[in-house]
């Protein structure tokens, strides 16, 4: 339609035209992300779902040698209070023969109580050995019954197929006897 | 789709393959790149794409709300309020561009018919054209308003009342039919439950009568300002001509949306509605959307019993479904064969009238139905009613239409021509 023959400047750079095009797609496209941004991250946690993201424990009615399960962010987190013997186990193996190398005191902020996430880092089943007659596999930690993967008591992977130690949740002692997990 | 398919200029060799074996590719082509428009349409042309962006816009945000909305009696109006509103991210945003989308969607939609009205695009041969944008009218409708009641606010509550309760007016089956929709003895949760699959569902089958609506539109092509039928020489193709025009629109269309979404996010919502849905305090007055009054107005304008035969609660009924229905037959009560107002110009004055009519209309249905509110409404559906029986079909007969112009150019010729000599 339009006569092409009567273009006022055609500079070497590129012309005005190409220019305008630019801005107009950079411009669509740069809205077009804005537009669909919100949509997307109205499917990231939502504050009341980030508003129940924190789970603190009593650690008061818990014997030396008893453990327990929380619920954290929907997922177990088991709370062990170790005895001198579970404790000295945990110490006491040469970091060579980890699959995951962790000394203890990395594991634990009071060598007393370890604080795990209860999921097995291979298929995310939940291990056996927290609940008193449960099979606590070779380690004396725990042991998970799908594929068969062995944790110790500091809840690091010792045989089987699962890849890493037994994930930590954030935490800190709120006082001696409670603890804020997340 | 009457001319023959033209093959788009592929580029890719697996693009040419895949369109050979299903040929959507070519479809696109033809229906949005090179269908060939008329070099003449103006602004008011761009009122049925923005209602198709619309559409899609109401059915992504809908689908993201869905995830956080609970339709159930009790959970209801907290997941709206509370999660959405509050906790959800950009939630109380979603919220706001669905809830005024449905606003947008209407009124670009009304203008969209008065456009069709004025240029007499439902003349033949675009009845069919017409009549599923009639039908695309009704879902629409029923959509909104079962979408308005899912808040579950007190208003919600008392317009699902109101509205079913309509259908009680029915002659023997009206009683039975009205708990059958409800699911109950009064508007409950197996009505909200109910409603919430249908607002679910109409949003789809809009959608395919959209793409109907496309298919007629095409058989034949848009109308046009002059309301002529066009040679190929009168006519360019849609891209790009037209979707830049259709993007500034957009654009422009944009602003008034973001004012409300951004500025006046609760300006059409009740303040009724920010109470939870109470079956014992009905609203002392209750108005539906704006979109709802003119119809709301000449429901309540039959407040008489007609030839006492018809009460004056089933007159109300008929009176509002009547006024929609009588589009239906538009393309046959507009007895006459010029398209556009532009040579009609009897019917020019005519249209302006219905328009304030329609708005007259409007304002009745906002206020409560007594004194000269009730008055209005009256004359105003007797002349609705009027306009489409009596005025249409008559003036096809008597008015003498203006010379219409053959062609594109040929108006163009005859102006210059008409300039004096000297």
């Amino acid at each position: 339609m339009a006569d092409s023959s009567v273009r006022h400047d055609e500079p070497a750079g590129g012309r005005r035209r190409d220019f305008l095009e630019l801005v107009a797609w950079s411009t669509f496209g740069v809205g077009t992300l804005a537009a669909i941004w919100p949509l997307i991250d109205s499917l990231n946690p939502s504050a009341a779902v980030l508003a129940v993201a924190s789970t603190e424990v009593d650690l008061e009615p818990i014997e030396v040698g008893q453990r327990i399960t929380v619920m954290w962010r929907g997922k177990p987190v088991f709370v062990s209070r170790r005895t001198e013997e579970e404790i000295q186990m945990a110490q006491s193996v040469p970091l060579e023969e980890l699959r995951d190398p962790e000394p203890d005191e990395a594991r634990v902020q009071n060598p007393e109580w370890l604080i795990v996430i209860g999921i097995c880092t291979h298929l995310g089943c939940v291990p056996l050995g927290n609940r008193a007659g449960e099979p606590r596999g070779q380690w004396a930690g725990w042991f998970c019954p799908c594929h068969g993967s062995h944790y110790d008591t500091a809840g690091r992977i010792r045989k089987g197929p699962a890849p890493r130690n037994l994930d930590l949740p954030p935490y800190r002692f709120v006082s001696d006897t409670q603890v804020l997990i997340g | 789709m009457s001319t023959e398919m033209q093959k788009p200029p592929f580029k890719s060799g697996v693009l040419r393959w895949i369109d050979e074996r299903l040929p959507v590719l070519t479809w696109a082509y033809n229906e949005l790149v090179v269908y060939p428009a008329p070099r003449n349409l103006n602004y008011w042309w761009n009122f049925g794409s923005l209602a198709g962006i619309m559409l899609v816009v109401q059915i992504m945000t809908g689908v993201i709300l869905v995830m956080f909305y609970t339709p159930h009696a009790d959970l209801a109006f907290d997941s709206v309020e509370g999660y959405i509103m509050r906790d959800v991210n950009w939630g109380w945003l979603l919220r706001y561009i669905h809830a005024n989308g449905a606003s947008m969607f209407f009124a670009l939609v009304y203008i969209h018919i008065f456009r069709g009205l004025y240029y007499g695009s439902y003349k033949k041969p675009r009845e069919l054209l017409w009549i599923l944008g009639v039908v695309i009218l009704l879902l629409m409708m029923a959509t909104a308003f079962m979408g308005y009641v899912l808040p579950w606010g007190n208003m919600s509550y008392w317009a699902a009342t109101v509205i079913t309760n309509l259908f009680s007016a029915i002659p023997l089956v009206g009683e039975p039919l009205v708990t059958w929709l409800w699911g109950g003895f009064t508007v409950d949760n197996p009505t909200l439950q109910r409603f919430f699959s249908l607002h679910y569902l109409l949003p789809f089958v809009i959608f395919a009568m959209v793409f109907l609506h496309l298919l007629a539109l095409h058989q034949f092509g848009s109308n046009n300002p002059l309301g002529i039928d066009l040679s190929k020489k009168d006519k360019i193709p849609f891209h790009p001509y037209y979707t830049v025009k259709d993007v500034f629109g957009f654009c422009v269309f944009l602003l008034v949306y973001g004012y409300f979404v951004f500025y006046a996010p609760t300006a059409f919502i009740s303040p009724t509605n920010f109470i939870p849905a109470d079956p014992l305090q009905t609203p002392t007055h209750i108005v539906p959307e704006w979109y709802f009054l003119p119809f709301y107005a000449i429901l309540r304008a039959i407040t008489f019993d007609f030839l006492w035969i018809v009460p004056a609660k089933l007159g109300g009924v008929i009176a509002m479904f009547a006024s929609i229905f009588v589009l239906f037959f538009l393309p046959w009560l507009d007895t006459s064969k010029v398209r556009s107002a532009r040579f009609r110009p009897i019917y020019k004055w005519f249209f302006w009238l219905l328009v304030i009519d329609v708005l007259v209309l409007g304002w009745a249905g906002a206020n409560p139905p007594e004194g000269w509110y009730l008055v209005a409404a009256q004359l105003g559906t007797l002349y609705y009613f009027l306009h489409f029986l009596v005025i249409l079909p008559m003036l096809g007969k008597i008015e003498r239409p203006l010379p219409l112009p053959t062609s594109l150019s040929d108006p163009v010729l005859r102006g210059t021509r008409s300039q004096p000599a000297s």
